[in-house]
């Protein structure tokens, strides 16, 4: 794939304090989880024939699938680009995408009244669904993301499988089978690559058009039939602010040096995306009229002023400023609100927007709502962290630099 | 040779688009199909004629093996304090709503599922679990439902309903217009009791008549409106009202059919494919293109 500089962080021990306090978060969701499973949705969530969908679907599917972007759009500008000097965030940028798109299946999983089915769309084909489209493409995707990353495991393990006890005279043959492997997806890659870019091009966009179907009973601020447009423009906007916003992190927990000359350069490409999606959100703001309804203050004008004010005007702001591109923590910042704009603008489409007919009350998510929601997150971390410290994914923290020998499609470069 | 490169090429290509066509035609076999009968059957409902007795609400569950009790125990009107929905236990309830101009005449209203002409339901199931019948029933097929709830946040009317205390096999509730007693000729069993007639059941194109025949008879009885007549693309089920439609909480609905927009949105991403194919042969030629350029400053 990319020129091989990253390396396992082997550094660190596992366990922190901060770890300690994600498992306790990650426990209390399973406990919640189980409770889902034994006595049926009632018991666990705040949902009902008015609200049938909630945090679950806003938070875990629309918001992870918006935020786990930052794969697609990586990958365009590392692979199909060949920007080399991007290479150095592909592979955390992939990892996000695998781990965010498990996370989206497996709150589909939980969120379905009938969990068991999960692969009747595999078979019982609806092609006027939207949400039809958007799970077709996201188990495809899926098993992209899956196959992208193989070569960073048979990376890890090429010439170093060292099975334990009797079953080590397997040792050859594994590594053999990882070795045909690895040559087989060298040279098929590039088809994996492409589709993966073009399968988040259509989900990301058809989750758009998911709550078109829902028509008034959607707050007419965000229901448009350009839905589908928006949502893709947000999530090639929130592609990078996500990159640079996952790495500055995971180097500050990891004592590793920021890649700054990549970050940088990612934030640069920004405020150009950003004023684009703005551009979009309010031209359709203005044709349909619809600020009108920003004249009272409801918790839709206000929900829908600070997704554009905090999310999106603020941090194009920043993103055009040389100063904020150069400082780690400004960027930083300025990235924070994009994810922030993107996760309040699913939030906001999916829960704040839907207002059934006859709903006596309004809905908020339960406590166990909520703990599962952590829950998953504090596990997605957790898995990030295990990873990162066993494969080669990072490579901020090896600054000696290698030729370049390895190109994109490896095998045809020399 | 290069010709017949060519033309080998032209064939495959041939070949993958009849095959990826033929992929998307054949599920559209199994994927709901609209099939609007001309003589497919309705339900008239005159809300003025209705007296609020809930015999209907009985007979439903009775049909549907549901938790019943006792009928007389429907006399009682105290439940008209609050405003109810149907829901997993109960597939059509009454409401009751003031009369302005003769306060012993009020307005009682049975609601249950409209069976849409295009129902949003149909259009938004995932895995085509709901399904239009020749004789106008909208159905749901307990099978194929993954239980993901989509046809709740669809359907214009709020109707469908889920087992949320149900953990292992939550169904989807909704009237199924009593299509099992309908296919053996008897009638929906609320239609069947109902002892004052407040509902006509009847070919739908005939109720329009009836309905508007009443209104003509009776302007001042009636608000010359048939409510589901148009209302998104038309219902089965429809309402005669002494009232604004409004007052008795009937949504406001366009007279386009509900899945309309999203349906148009989403075959004109995936119109035959072609926009996912070009953007895949884009993405693919820039791949190349790119590549030959990094090769060509290595040398
Ligand atoms: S009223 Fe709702 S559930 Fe009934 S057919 Fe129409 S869209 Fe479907
Ligand atoms: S809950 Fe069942 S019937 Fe409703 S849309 Fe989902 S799969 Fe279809
Ligand atoms: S038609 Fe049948 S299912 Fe529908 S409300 Fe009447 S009795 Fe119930």
């Amino acid at each position: 794939m990319e020129h091989v500089n990253a390396e396992p962080v082997l550094t660190k021990k596992f366990w922190t304090p901060g770890v300690m306090i994600l498992a306790v978060i990650a426990v209390n969701g399973i406990v919640f989880l189980l409770g889902r499973f034994l006595f049926g949705m009632g018991a666990v969530t705040n949902l009902d024939n008015q609200f049938p969908w909630g945090l679950w679907i806003g938070v875990d599917v629309a918001a992870g699938v918006a935020l786990a972007a930052g794969g697609f759009t990586t990958a365009a500008l590392g692979h199909v680009m060949h920007r080399e000097r991007y290479h150095a965030v592909v592979r955390p940028a992939l990892l996000t995408a695998m781990l965010g798109y498990t996370f989206v299946a497996f709150g589909v999983f939980v969120d379905i009244g009938r969990y068991y089915f999960i692969w009747h769309p595999l078979v019982m084909w609806n092609g006027n669904s939207a949400l039809f489209e958007v799970g077709i493409c996201v188990m495809i995707y899926l098993t992209v993301l899956y196959i992208e990353f193989l070569p960073v495991v048979t990376e890890r393990f090429i010439g170093k499988v060292k099975l334990p006890g009797f079953i080590s005279k397997f040792n050859k043959p594994v590594d053999s089978l990882l070795r045909v492997l690895d040559r087989g997806l060298s040279k098929t890659m590039f088809i994996f690559i492409i589709a993966g870019v073009v399968l988040s091009s259509l989900h990301q966009s058809s989750l758009g058009t998911l709550m078109v179907i829902a028509g008034s009973k959607m707050h007419p601020l965000w229901q448009t039939p350009v839905l589908p447009l928006l949502f893709l423009l947000s999530a090639i906007a929130v592609g990078f602010p996500m990159v640079i916003f996952e790495s500055l992190i995971a180097s500050r927990s990891f004592g590793l040096k920021p890649e700054m000359d990549v970050l940088s350069r990612l934030g640069n490409m920004v405020a150009p995306i950003l004023g684009i999606y703005l551009a979009a959100k309010i031209g359709d703001m203005f044709i349909r009229e619809t600020f009108v309804y920003l004249g009272e203050v409801t918790t839709e004008s206000v929900m829908f002023t600070i997704e554009v004010v905090v999310g999106v005007i603020i941090p194009l702001r920043m993103f055009l400023s040389r100063t904020v591109l150069k400082s780690p923590t400004l960027i930083f910042i300025a990235a924070a609100l994009v994810v922030f704009g993107v996760f309040i603008n699913r939030v906001n489409n999916f829960i704040v927007a839907y207002t059934p007919p006859y709903a006596s009350h309004s809905y908020f998510p339960s406590f166990g709502e909520i703990s599962v929601t952590a829950g998953c997150v504090a596990l997605l971390v957790l898995a990030y962290r295990f990873i990162v410290m066993n494969f080669p994914v990072v490579s901020g923290h090896d600054k000696k630099h290698t030729p370049k020998t390895k190109y994109a499609i490896r095998g045809t470069g020399k | 040779m290069a010709k017949q490169n060519r033309r080998d090429f032209f064939k495959t290509t041939a070949l993958l688009g009849a095959g990826i066509t033929g992929l998307s035609s054949k599920p559209a076999k199994a994927a709901p199909e609209n099939i609007l009968s001309e003589d497919r059957m309705g339900v008239l409902v005159d809300t003025t004629v209705c007296v609020g007795c809930r015999n209907c609400e009985w007979a439903c569950k009775n049909a549907h093996d549901l938790p019943a009790g006792n009928i007389e125990d429907y006399a009682d009107r105290s439940v008209y304090e609050k405003m109810r929905r149907p829901n997993d236990k109960a597939l059509t309830v009454v409401n009751e709503y003031k009369n302005p101009t003769n306060v012993s005449l009020p307005y009682d209203v049975k609601v249950q599922c409209m069976h849409c002409d295009h129902p949003a339901c149909v259009s938004a199931c995932i895995v085509g679990a709901f399904s239009k019948q020749e004789n106008g029933t909208v159905l749901w097929d307990t099978d194929m439902c993954i239980g993901c709830r989509y046809c709740m946040v669809a359907c214009p009317f709020q109707i469908p309903a889920f087992e949320y205390e149900e953990a292992l096999s939550p169904d989807i509730k909704k009237c199924d217009f009593c299509f099992d007693r309908t296919k053996e000729g008897k009638l929906p069993a609320c239609i069947e009791i109902c002892p004052v007639e407040a509902l006509t059941y009847g070919p739908r194109t005939e109720l329009i008549k009836i309905a508007r025949e009443r209104i003509k008879r009776n302007p001042e009885r009636y608000v010359d409106h048939i409510y589901g007549e148009y209302e998104v693309g038309g219902t089965a089920w429809m309402y005669l009202s002494g009232v604004e439609f409004e007052k008795l909480d009937f949504p406001k609905l366009p007279q386009n059919p509900a899945p309309g927009v999203s349906e148009s949105i989403q075959h004109g991403i995936f119109a035959y494919f072609v926009p996912p194919v070009s953007l895949y042969a884009l993405l693919g030629g820039l791949m190349w293109i790119t590549k030959k350029r990094d090769e060509k400053e290595k040398v």
